[in-house]
């Protein structure tokens, strides 16, 4: 276990892109400044836009950065790099992901193992292990593209582990704590809400399954309050305390920024905005509408602006909201019939993937989201590898556009041959056969078709200079179609488990 | 996990290791007006493209020699005009006559990189695999695989410092897989080939030479033994010929080219290199005491002592085993004692010491260890500080985990068993030697290479010795590489008749 996690440190590459200037920017607010501008900062257009935890997480290290490199905490220093401060940033996620390591080990003790003797190579946690520190779109975003990530999700799985081995308290802790430290993961908060609730505050169910009101336990739901509430005001506190909540809120949720980010990420607005383009295309074309009543600019341009659809109906947040509520409804599931931690976790991958298909504004790093604790479920059963594979690879393959230089490409390609080879031969292993249909392998093996198309052949054509999002635009909607399968896959498992419950109550 | 898996997973594990060491910075980056070997490359590919044959080694008014003239044989030379043809495709400023001089971009730097990871992947790769698969014995195979793709050194010279070592170092490794698997006559073809390509490889020559006679005479001189000499000569001189064919036509030429490849005028060394010369030039300057004459015919001298025992006894005894050992012996004794080393030249040895992973973890792990180590001034020069640091700790790492070399340094493992009992009754005080290399002493050994690592960066020199810690990282190197140079002899020398090898291979 230990040697794959030195692994990780071979990451070190003098590569640079803008989060680099991002956070370099936070370290930079967080320490001249006094807790009352930080919020209201702006010299530089990346300004903080995660809570407030956070930001003092930011605070630390830049007592550390002072250090390595003084003049990076100047603030007026937009796009100041220097050997030292590259050095300082990857250093400390790599310091950072020890979080990461820490969890994965609480996680793989949790899997269950099958009786037999297997070699090192074929033991379900180690697989789980490799497949989760080695994972590739982590890699990519946190060493190569620079994000704290390794970190956050280390909290993440942490909690995880915590309510498989049944340590709800710490669980809740440290999932308030990651609340706290990035807003995104609100995007899971119900399937941790109604877990808690259900199966935390009510000791007992009645021998069919279902809700047993009389066991309802006041202490238990003040000890979960409590801890959410402490937690809440640790970290917002000073904020409410100055009054300043309404800007800190519109820094975090800033909704004027467009339903979709600058490259799609691959979820039903994707296809939703290719349908639309498609159908927009075809009426110029079949003289149905007027070109100059069209709105201008295509929103894949790679800027972050809000536009209007021109034929289908144009989507507003509350939309996206509602979409969302709906998607996850099966949630509810666990309310009427709780299967323990692994139907919560079950619930919580399906809560991430639904929050990221109907979300506004998504970012494609979010895929991850629902990638990493699905591992968890994958090394267990046989369907869940299956989805799994298919979800990780369209996935990760979505993560491609992130890093576009010439020199990212072949590290960007191995590594992902690498884990997908590894991914496909150890879970094939582990269950004895093949676990994906041959559509399924097609679809996949078109994956490195529109590879080629985009990165190598589109750009030599003539049309890279007039249309230039079009391999954006392929790939995005590609991979959706990827997601949205594996989604709907999962839904119909997660719904089946459900029934055959009820049949076997009946 | 079926092979297959494995080792594409180890391959493209080593390839993302080399393209991660390969995005940092490169010999003479930044540096006019001469640069470094990045430099020297693309302009041999400026040369070799766009001035004929016949001016590629003179010193003509298109061909100043002074400016990294060409210094490496003919198939150096056919190699970087491949890869000049291929520039002139993407983008011909890179190898315009005299105006590319010292042209560095971004897209250049990507297209000589792109070209030495083809290479290592069609030359050097497929014969490791060949090598780990089908030479190498016991149930390491694939670990043995992934320790020698993960060789720092031949990584951040090839991909940091900018050379092709992967070729001729490859070709070679051909030469021994293929005579490994009895095909003689490919072999030797492969591994002229290899020394077409740079005649450094003559460190490795006289080991594959003195296999081959011993094989011819064991076959017997009288009858088949002879076909055989006379089918590997005729090889010999027939790539000789076609390989340097279109200077064949003019005597003047072969001359010239001789003298780009052995320049003599140069002195015992340059640098600091980790051979005896240099560091016996701290205690004694040898360098301006004695002439250039007398230091060609003292080095001349204990090269060839120092290689005679190792050859006469592969001479007697052409096995595969010998054969590795051998190429180790000659290639570490002409780096100690040769004429005008680079310290880039310990690749030589490391190459069949990788070969010995399998059979002698410790000792081949302690020694590439100490290769990475001793080019450290030289990668300080380049910038490649954390790609140094990172591939030695993986190395290390990888290394010491899997082929668990720690726990095989028993005497029996060591194979120094037969020596204690040979030569004990010589002289007592040798048996002290055997317990040289030992779990304390490569720990004490890693741990000093650590600290003058982090000395030669952290801390500056005093104004007196401005060169004490590259003079501190060749000597300590030095004297590893002398103590192994021992080591490998002893194994070599000492090595048990058939019956008791047999045994020990069955115990192991």
């Amino acid at each position: 276990l230990a040697s794959v996690s030195l692994i990780t440190a071979l990451a070190a590459l003098p590569l640079h892109s803008t989060d680099f200037e991002v956070h370099r920017n936070w370290l930079a607010i967080t320490h001249s400044l006094p807790v009352s501008k930080w919020y209201h900062e702006n010299t530089s257009e990346w300004t903080l836009d995660y809570p407030p935890l956070f930001a003092w997480f930011e605070y630390s290290l830049s007592h550390v950065a002072q250090h390595f490199d003084k003049e990076m905490l100047v603030v007026q220093n937009l796009l100041y790099t220097s050997p030292a401060t590259i050095l300082f940033q990857r250093l400390s996620v790599i310091v950072t992901d020890i979080v990461f390591i820490y969890a994965v080990k609480e996680c793989c003790r949790s899997v269950r193992e099958e009786k037999g003797s297997k070699d090192l190579l074929g033991h379900p946690f180690f697989i789980l292990a490799a497949l989760l520190l080695w994972n590739f779109g982590l890699l990519i975003v946190d060493h190569i593209h620079f994000q704290y990530n390794g970190f956050l999700f280390g909290i993440l799985l942490l909690s995880v582990a915590r309510h498989l081995q049944g340590r709800h308290l710490e669980g809740a802790l440290l999932f308030t704590v990651l609340l706290n430290l990035k807003h995104i993961y609100l995007y899971i908060a119900p399937a941790y809400g109604i877990f808690l609730l259900r199966s935390y505050c009510f000791t007992e169910d009645n021998t069919d399954g279902s809700v047993r009101w009389s066991s309802f336990s006041p202490v238990r739901l003040v000890a979960l309050g409590s801890i959410v509430i402490s937690v809440g005001a640790l970290s917002f506190g000073p904020f409410i305390a100055m009054g300043q909540l309404p800007q800190v809120l519109s820094r975090l949720f800033p909704f004027k920024r467009g339903l979709c980010h600058a490259y799609w990420a691959p979820n039903v607005w994707a296809l939703y905005n290719m349908v639309d383009k498609a159908l927009s295309v075809l009426g110029v074309r079949l003289k149905l509408l007027d070109v100059a009543k069209l709105p201008k600019a295509s929103m894949t341009g790679g800027l972050v602006q809000e536009f209007q659809h021109s034929i289908l109906p144009s989507v507003s947040p509350s939309i996206t909201l509602i979409c969302t509520l709906l998607s996850i409804m099966v949630m509810l599931s666990i309310w009427c019939r709780p299967r323990g931690a692994r139907g919560f976790l079950r619930c919580l991958v399906v809560c991430a993937l639904g929050s990221f298909m109907f979300g506004w504004h998504v970012h494609e790093k979010a895929i991850l989201m629902a990638i990493l604790p699905f591992s968890i479920l994958a090394v267990e059963s046989r369907e869940d590898a299956g989805i799994f594979l298919m979800l990780t690879t369209t996935g990760h393959y979505s993560l491609f556009p992130l890093l576009f230089t010439a020199a990212e490409l072949p590290i960007k390609v191995l590594l992902m041959l690498l884990f997908t080879l590894y991914s496909f031969t150890s879970l094939k292993k582990l269950f004895r056969g093949s676990l994906l249909n041959p559509l399924e392998t097609t679809y996949l093996l078109g994956l490195v078709a529109v590879e080629i198309l985009c990165e190598v052949v589109y750009p030599l054509s003539p049309w890279q200079h007039t249309m230039p999002f079009v391999p954006l635009l392929v790939t995005s909607v590609y991979c959706s179609l990827g997601v949205c399968y594996s989604f709907i896959r999962l839904y119909v498992s997660l719904l089946r488990q459900h029934g055959t419950d009820k049949h076997k109550q009946l | 996990m079926e092979n297959w898996s494995l080792v594409s997973i180890c391959v493209l594990f080593g390839l993302t290791a080399r393209w991660a060491v390969s995005l940092n910075s490169y010999s003479g980056a930044g540096k006019p007006p001469m640069f470094g070997d990045y430099e020297a490359q693309r302009h041999w590919q400026e040369v070799t493209y766009n001035l004929p044959v016949h001016e590629w080694y003179f010193n003509t008014t298109d061909n100043n020699l002074n400016y990294w003239g060409l210094d490496y044989p003919p198939l150096t030379a056919y190699h970087s005009l491949l890869c000049a043809h291929v520039a002139k495709l993407i983008n011909p400023d890179w190898v315009e006559l005299h105006a590319s001089r010292g042209h560095e971009s971004y897209g250049h730097k990507l297209f000589m990189r792109a070209t030495v990871l083809v290479a290592d992947l069609l030359i050097y790769i497929p014969a490791v695999v060949l090598y780990s698969f089908y030479l190498s014995e016991g149930s390491n195979k694939k670990k043995v695989f992934l320790c020698i793709l993960l060789y720092p050194g031949l990584i951040l010279i090839d991909y940091g410092h900018f050379q092709y070592n992967s070729i001729s170092l490859g070709l070679a490794l051909w030469g021994v897989v293929v005579l490994g698997l009895g095909w003689d006559v490919l072999g030797s073809l492969a591994f002229v080939l290899s020394l077409n390509y740079k005649q450094m490889e003559l460190y490795h020559s006289l080991p594959f030479f003195c296999y081959l006679l011993g094989k011819c005479f064991k076959q017997g001189l009288a009858g088949r033994g002879l076909f055989l000499l006379v089918k590997i000569a005729v090889t010999v001189l027939v790539t000789f010929a076609l390989c340097w064919l279109p200077f064949l036509s003019d005597p003047g030429q072969i001359l010239q080219v001789v003298h780009r490849l052995f320049p003599v005028g140069r002195g015992l060394f340059e640098d600091k290199v980790a051979n005896t010369w240099c560091s016996l030039n701290v205690l004694i300057k040898i360098k301006t005491i004695l002439s250039t004459d007398t230091q060609l015919y003292i080095s001349l001298t204990t090269t060839l002592l120092a290689i005679l025992p190792s050859s006469i006894k592969l001479l007697m005894k052409p096995t595969l085993w010998q054969f590795k050992l051998a190429l180790v012996n000659s290639s570490l004794a002409f780096f100690l004692f040769s004429f005008q080393v680079h310290e880039k030249s310990i690749l030589l040895p490391a190459l069949p010491v990788c070969l010995l992973l399998n059979d002698l973890p410790l000792p081949a792990i302690w020694f590439l260890q100490a290769s990475t180590f001793s080019m450290l001034p030289l990668f300080l020069k380049d910038g490649l500080l954390v790609p140094y640091v990172v591939t030695s700790l993986a190395f290390l790492f990888f290394s010491i985990y899997l082929l668990s070399a720690l726990e095989h340094c028993s005497e029996d493992k060591l194979r120094l068993g037969p020596y204690r009992r040979l030569l004990i009754c010589i002289v007592r005080r040798y048996g002290y030697l055997s317990n040289c290399i030992n779990k304390d002493h490569f720990y004490f050994s890693i741990t000093a290479m650590a600290g003058l690592s982090f000395m030669s960066v952290a801390l500056a020199p005093p104004a007196q010795l401005p060169d004490l810690f590259p003079l501190l990282v060749s000597v300590f190197s030095y004297l590893h590489f002398l103590g192994l140079l021992l080591y490998f002899n002893i194994v070599q020398i000492a090595e048990p008749p058939q019956s008791v090898r047999k045994n020990q291979k069955k115990s192991n």
